[in-house]
């Protein structure tokens, strides 16, 4: 690609040419590749970068050694090593995660999130995107507009990226032909005209040769566009969130002494000054802004983007998860919302099972009430769904325990953008975009109730409470429950049992034995149990419950103290030899599927309220030992 | 200040913070370099006016270059700030170093099992560190809240997925979090800070004559009576300065004349060669910065 020095219009900085302190005056874009596994992705930015003189000398001399172990250019430099910095990406030849990459021109400074292309990779690239503001998306020449295409197109949408460059890649290898490029642009406009994308640039490339990369090609005189790197350096990043309503959510508070009581957090939208007054979310309470604190102390104003700290006037309750608000345009509170949840974890998301929600620094326990649809990414059409896989994309509706001030994600991250966390192992299982919400907050109130609970165990003389039972087939819960049922009820106890079995044959007879099923038999179970405890009974339920999540999702229904969890510990050879009634014979013959303990997870219970050994004791032992345990708790008079 | 630099600041001062509001026992790891020493200036900015709401952790390996150390006790003396040295017992005990042990043995036993201990004996939760992702390609790849699993290891390929900024800071017992609040800057955006905050860094940075030995085709500056030379090496007086700072047997100087951080940036704009190419440890073999970072290397 020879290019005239005179004609090359990017901001590319050559050696011996200084920078100063006004190096960026364009600011960060940050932008990410979207690209199949062989579309050149890694390729187009290692030589983008290359090309902007980022590739130190030293990393050329190893990219060359690099290039000749792992290679597939034939021994030339093969750019996409620089880019696949984990060792079992260069084995394997693909990125299997998002790399960060920093390059500058005297422009502007860029930040690439060079995510992997595969569809099990959509978690990856969903990560990348909530970064960006502009997207490239790569098409190979040869192929045209693929499914991947559609999907990335669909993910770039999703996640509210506006900005999105087109490149047709490989255009050495279809002879720099016009008609093809042309054919190929044509299809894509017809397809962003029906997903609404907005600023679309399609610029035609060699990534291998650096054809229209930095400069214009002379081997495509035909193409009078801008170069890749032209279209980077003049997308206008006019910080929209300057014209949106003040918002401030709180991180944390700052208390050096009795007399200074800060609230930090970084301004979300809008502009602040001195003598504001500003409506503090949740509460609603209005108050003035006394001072504000910058990066450089005290200062008068500060807008969208700076981190302060600020004092008010009254001394009101404000903390982390607060956030302060222009009063006459603060965002909606509500516990129900539409959201569009992406999935990320190898356990698929179940309807009603609870996770942490965390949404800048607002937390609380969500539930997926109802899976409205999974989309398709390359169609965007609907499908209906009960349970959503890893990197598939679901319009939910969600609930959650506490009202949560929010916004659509189309007009705030910072208020619509959250991330779900599975509260077994905290990793970080979806995330999710709100759509709109259902219904405001404050139109919800329980209906209060005359008679208290603890009034009516009063009469009764014992405190209600529910004793849970958990424990694979066979492990005796049933005749423990029994037992135990009748021994309450002589000693003059009000007591019920709910059985796995029983509540299976009419409450929930429209359940089977999926996951999500599961988890829904046992939350109707959790609920059905709570109302009997308001009701002042001591509640027996005996349930295999086998997922240390649903257990606890039961155990948040009631108050602190109320619920036990009795794990009944009998070993599984024990329980398949009793095989009481002939369950574990069909599992061995194949006539059973998803069998807790053979074919589907017993998560065994981490810190249980009492554990009884059921292999080695009697269940009168055993009732004997729970009845102990209620003395102990003064949960049934001594 | 330009306006990528208060972006990046402000970014990192909202990093800070959710360490603080989402950990009970966080530490600073400060190594002495410019990093930390950015790190340590917006750390400050962050809870001002109140004091660092947490200790600053410096792991010594014994081998670090004196006029580092006299920086870091006169900081902290300075400033006022609770500041925690550890070196591990053991290798001292068993006179582990460098020169004797070759860079391997030495920064397993005196950085990353040190490192390890440390951050057990104080109950550590969270370790702020001033990586950058500019650095080295697997730090490329490294989430801004990284996970580490009982026995501080970092499990490249189950990393969890940060979005947006929101950090999941929930870690299981036994569990901690690696924090790098600097992972979008580069290394011309630290010296860009260092000049518009004017922040004072170790002398070690700028060009002055120094007494240097070559050595694998490193320059390696004789801080100290343990350098021992071997034959046909001598020591010359050279103008040199060092692009990064760690244990002084290990880290090559480069030639040069800058004097100033001005000298520093303008220095940057034309290098043509990477910032941690003096680090003798990263040279080993491709793939070993992944290596010592599953370990549970900084």
């Amino acid at each position: 690609m020879g290019v005239d020095p005179e004609a090359d219009a990017s901001g590319i900085a050559r050696p011996g040419q200084t920078g100063g302190l006004d190096a960026a005056p364009g600011g960060v874009l940050r932008f990410l590749t979207c690209g199949s596994v062989d579309d050149g992705k890694s390729t187009l930015i290692g030589r983008l970068i290359h090309d902007c003189g980022g590739i130190p000398y030293d990393a050329v001399v190893a990219l060359a050694e690099d290039s000749r172990k792992f290679g597939t250019t034939g021994g030339g430099l093969d750019y996409a090593l620089l880019l696949d910095g984990l060792t079992a990406e260069r084995e394997q030849g693909i990125t299997i995660d998002v790399a960060y990459r920093y390059f500058a021109t005297t422009r502007r400074k860029f930040i690439v999130a060079d995510a992997p292309g595969h569809e099990q990779y959509t978690r990856n690239m969903v990560t990348a995107a909530s970064h960006c503001d502009a997207a490239i998306v790569l098409i190979d020449a040869r192929k045209g507009i693929l499914r991947q295409t559609r999907r990335h197109s669909s993910i770039v949408r999703l996640l509210g990226i506006r900005h999105v460059v087109i490149a047709i890649n490989k255009m050495d290898l279809v002879g720099y032909d016009q008609p093809v490029f042309d054919r190929i642009a044509a299809d894509y406009r017809a397809l962003a005209a029906r997903s609404d994308l907005a600023d679309i640039s399609i610029v035609p490339i060699s990534a291998v040769t650096g054809a229209n990369l930095t400069a214009s090609a002379i081997e495509m005189p035909w193409y009078r566009g801008p170069s890749i790197l032209q279209i980077l350096e003049s997308i206008d990043l006019h910080n929209d969130d300057l014209a949106k309503p003040f918002q401030l959510p709180i991180q944390i508070v700052i208390r050096p002494d009795q007399g200074f009581r800060g609230y930090a957090g970084t301004i979300a939208g809008g502009t602040l000054a001195e003598g504001d007054r500003v409506s503090v979310l949740p509460s609603g309470v209005q108050t003035t802004i006394a001072s504000i604190g910058g990066t450089d102390g005290p200062c008068q104003s500060a807008e969208a983007g700076d981190a302060v700290i600020v004092t008010l006037t009254d001394e009101i309750d404000v903390g982390r998860g607060s956030i302060l608000s222009s009063p006459d345009a603060a965002p909606e509170m509500s516990d129900q919302f539409a959201a569009d949840i992406v999935w990320f974890s190898n356990q698929p998301l179940l309807r009603g099972r609870p996770y942490l929600l965390q949404m800048g620094v607002q937390s609380c326990i969500a539930q997926i009430g109802d899976i409205k649809h999974v989309i398709d990414t390359e169609t965007f059409e609907p499908r209906s769904a009960k349970s959503i896989a890893i990197n598939a994309i679901a319009r939910c509706n969600l609930a959650t325990s506490k009202p949560l001030a929010i916004e659509p994600y189309t007009t705030s991250r910072e208020l619509g953008g959250f991330i779900l966390i599975d509260r077994t192992t905290n990793e970080t299982a979806g995330a999710g975009m709100i759509a709109y919400s259902l219904r405001r907050s404050q139109n919800v109130h329980w209906l209060g109730l005359g008679v208290s609970k603890e009034q009516r165990a009063l009469l009764k003389g014992q405190k209600a409470c529910c004793l849970w039972l958990t424990g694979l087939s066979g492990s005796g819960k049933s005749t423990i429950a029994v037992a135990l049922d009748k021994r309450l009820h002589g000693l003059g106890h009000h007591t019920c049992v709910l059985d796995g079995d029983n509540v299976r044959l009419g409450l929930n007879r429209d359940l089977g034995f999926t996951d999500a099923d599961r988890v829904e038999n046992i939350r109707r179970v959790a609920e059905v149990g709570r109302l009997m405890v308001d009701a002042g009974l001591i509640v027996i339920v005996s349930f295999i419950s086998p997922f240390q999540a649903e257990r606890q999702l039961a155990r948040e229904r009631f108050a602190p103290g109320e619920f036990l969890e009795i794990y009944v510990d009998t070993p599984l050879q024990i329980c398949e030899h009793r095989d009481p009634k002939g369950l574990y014979k069909k599992v061995r013959a194949g006539l059973i599927q998803n069998f807790t303990g053979i074919s589907s997870p017993y998560e065994p219970p981490q810190a249980p309220d009492l554990r009884l050994a059921g292999g080695e004791s009697t269940a009168d032992a055993l009732v004997e030992t729970v009845t102990e345990e209620l003395l102990r708790r003064q949960i049934i008079p001594s | 200040m330009p306006s990528h630099l208060h972006d990046l600041e402000a970014e990192s001062i909202h990093i800070l913070r959710e360490v603080a509001a989402q950990f009970t026992r966080p530490v600073l790891l400060y190594s002495i370099g410019k990093d930390s020493t950015v790190l340590l200036h917006l750390a400050i900015k962050a809870f001002a006016p109140a004091r660092l709401p947490f200790a600053l952790l410096h792991v010594d390996t014994g081998w670090k270059f004196r006029e580092m150390i006299a920086f870091r006790d006169d900081m902290a003396r300075r400033l006022g700030l609770d500041l925690i040295v550890y070196t591990n017992a053991d290798g001292v005990r068993d006179g582990v170093g460098p020169l004797t042990h070759g860079s391997e043995i030495h920064t397993d036993v005196m950085k990353t099992q040190a490192l390890r201990q440390a951050l057990d004996i104080h109950s550590i939760d969270a370790a702020i560190g001033g990586a950058r992702r500019d650095e080295e390609k697997s730090r490329a790849k490294e989430r801004i809240f990284s996970h580490r699993s009982a026995g501080h290891r970092w499990d490249a390929k189950a990393q969890r997925p940060e979005l947006w900024n929101i950090y999941n800071g929930r870690i299981g017992p036994g569990e901690s979090m690696r924090v790098f609040p600097l992972s979008n800057w580069t290394e011309i955006d630290v010296w860009e800070y260092i000049a518009c905050e004017d922040i004072a860094v170790v002398p070690l940075y700028f060009a002055k004559l120094r007494p240097i030995v070559e050595r694998q085709g490193a320059l390696i500056m004789v801080d100290d009576a343990r350098f021992v030379l071997q034959q046909g090496e001598t020591v010359r007086q050279r103008l040199v300065r060092f692009r990064t700072l760690g244990c002084y047997p290990l880290t090559g100087a480069i030639l040069s004349a800058a004097g100033s951080v001005a000298d520093i940036v303008a220095e940057l704009y034309t290098s043509r060669s990477s910032e941690r190419q003096g680090r003798l440890i990263d040279g080993d073999r491709t793939g070993s910065m992944e290596a010592k970072k599953e370990e549970g290397y900084f």
